[in-house]
């Protein structure tokens, strides 16, 4: 305690900083930095848990480059992203801006766009792999029936399969993105629209050219959220292909997915880190070049 | 609040008033309205045909009604009589619980020493916490797991809880927030002869309730939610969480959909039943959250 006091104050506030650090730097060290070296380093091995690691240099990478499964896991990951994306940010938009202009109730349909936001994916890839089945189980199927269409093949068919499973992941997210939009729609100063009232412009006009420029912050911290989110879609894919996962054919199967089966079913510890150093890179580059054009324009 | 709600009566008045000169508008906002609240209605039937279902016989299964002829709660007595939904659903509650109340406070904890203490380092810690948001959880699960196993953490409580004990989106955020925090107060509360554990624990800390509330629903659901890596962790039935729990059992039973169904009314229930609850301030927390993270 003397020795305490004999502190100036700012070497106790450097006392206290890291009285109150310490543990979290520890935290950060062993649980996250160490963990993600370790993964590079895994990248470089071969190792199936039992026997000894062996540095294999490039192979893994040599071999993911030769894989075709890779690749056709590699152009599902973009067409998660690329569907889902483009079509989540146009929905949640366009809610959001008649949204914005309707007083009477709301508080209420608010909530029923933002409700799926607090579901459990996994729940739901079970209520949405009930609606996908064909009659007379499945409820899509069945309703089309009732109007006298054919049956639409949804998780069976391998061009159909990857998009019936990002159906309800764009469901769950939309409410957040809505509220979002909501709120960025809200800071936009009201005397741009009095000012364009006065000179008036269209409605449409007022829309390209004030409302979607100012929202401009707004669009981009989506883009790149729900980009991040998509690229790293599992929960979906796992339980709504869950007899053979990622099927049919392996037409839905993600990044993430493959990184599972490698490491947790195939027991290839170093192929499956090779898989998540690709992951990494893809999500670092995705990010930084969205970030950059969105900033630019 | 109360200007706010005056101004919201006053325009559904001329929503349905059908004055002379604003009549077509009318009709167009209306349309508006009727196209939005269908959509609305249209974005929870999956969860209205789960509810509905579980309730349902299985003979009625495939019929689209949504209030059963019969009802019947056998589905729930059926899915719980064994106990194990009993149990994922505790395991859940224990782990996002924990995980909560320790991420809101380190998060907390750390952002503020980010915040208000000089010191040298201050900003390379800063900048490494936050470059991990750039490390995606998929890539740390390998060697989470490789971790786990050598210390003897699989299929335990903190095997589960552990990589998400702190969180660095947590952390920016709760930096954020306590840059609006005055240094005056914490200067007064120093010379009151408070220590800095306490004038951050009693000073600072209820100043920023509001942020550690949103916080706190965001960690929660994420937990509540968290699939891969319990999945990856635990081994025993009795470990699993509800999700995992879940995953299995709809493998498990396969085509009795009206299972299937009530299981997941089970895990989805109790963060519906929140959100109805708190439903102002829980949006009010994600916008939040959303916007400062």
């Amino acid at each position: 305690m003397r020795f305490y006091q004999n502190l100036t104050i700012s070497q106790k506030q450097i006392a206290w900083a890291w009285a109150f650090l310490a543990l979290p730097v520890l935290f950060y060290v062993v649980i996250r930095f160490y963990p993600t070296a370790n993964a590079f380093v895994l990248s470089f091995q071969e190792w199936n848990l039992l026997g000894a690691r062996s540095f294999t240099g490039f192979d893994n990478y040599v071999r993911l480059y030769n894989d075709p499964v890779f690749w056709k896991v590699f152009r599902n990951t973009f067409m998660y992203l690329i569907l889902g994306t483009p079509v989540s940010l146009v929905l949640s938009f366009v809610i959001a801006y008649h949204l914005d202009k309707v007083r009477f109730m709301h508080g209420t349909i608010r909530a029923l766009y933002f409700i799926p936001f607090m579901t459990s994916a996994v729940a739901m890839a079970w209520v949405w792999r009930w609606f996908y089945q064909p009659v007379p189980i499945g409820v899509f199927n069945n309703f089309l029936a009732t109007l006298g269409f054919g049956q639409i093949p949804f998780l069976s068919s391998t061009t159909n399969a990857l998009p019936s499973v990002l159906a309800p992941a764009i469901w769950a997210g939309l409410g957040f993105q809505v509220i979002i939009f909501m709120a960025g729609l809200r800071a936009i100063p009201q005397s741009y629209y009095e000012a364009a009232r006065i000179d008036g412009v269209s409605s449409w006009t007022v829309l390209w050219e004030i409302t979607i420029p100012l929202l401009k912050p707004t669009v981009v911290f989506l883009v790149v959220f729900s980009s991040i989110g998509f690229l790293r879609i599992f929960d979906q894919v796992y339980n709504m292909t869950t007899n053979n996962p990622g099927g049919p054919l392996n037409s839905t199967k993600p990044l993430v997915l493959l990184i599972y089966d490698t490491a947790f079913n195939g027991f290839n510890m170093g192929y499956a880190a090779a898989q998540t150093v690709v992951l990494f890179t893809i999500l670092l580059i995705v990010s930084l070049i969205q970030l950059r054009i969105l900033r630019d324009r | 609040m109360a200007a706010q709600d005056a101004a919201i009566k006053a325009s559904s008045d001329t929503l349905f008033s059908g004055s002379s000169r604003g009549s077509r508008r009318n009709m167009g906002q209306f349309i508006r309205w009727a196209l939005l609240f269908g959509g609305g209605i249209l974005m929870i039937m999956p969860i209205v045909f789960m509810l509905s279902t579980s309730l349902k016989f299985p003979f009625e299964v495939y019929n689209l009604n949504l209030i059963p002829e019969e009802p019947t709660i056998e589905n729930y007595t059926y899915v719980l009589a064994d106990g194990r939904f009993f149990g994922w659903f505790w395991n859940s509650l224990i782990i996002a619980t924990l995980t909560t109340v320790s991420a809101v406070f380190f998060d907390a904890l750390v952002g503020y020493a980010l915040c208000k203490f000089k010191f040298p380092g201050r900003y390379l810690i800063f900048i490494a916490i936050l470059s991990t948001l750039m490390i995606p959880t998929e890539m740390l699960v390998i060697p989470w797991y490789l971790m786990s196993k050598s210390f003897g953490w699989l299929d335990t409580y903190w095997g589960i809880m552990f990589p998400g004990i702190m969180t660095a989106f947590g952390t920016f955020l709760m930096k954020q927030f306590f840059e609006t925090v005055p240094d005056d107060f914490l200067e007064a509360a120093r010379i009151d002869g408070l220590n800095e554990f306490q004038i951050w624990w009693q000073v600072a800390m209820p100043l920023v309730r509001p942020a550690l509330a949103a916080l706190a629903i965001f960690v929660f659901l994420g937990n509540w939610t968290a699939f891969i890596w319990p999945l990856i962790v635990t081994n025993s039935v009795d470990m699993y969480t509800l999700p995992v729990g879940l995953s299995s059992f709809g493998d498990e039973v396969d085509v009795a959909w009206e299972l299937i169904m009530t299981g997941a009314a089970i895990s989805t229930l109790p963060t519906l039943v929140v959100f109805l609850v708190f439903q102002r301030f829980i949006i009010r927390g994600v916008v939040m959250a959303g916007l400062k993270g």
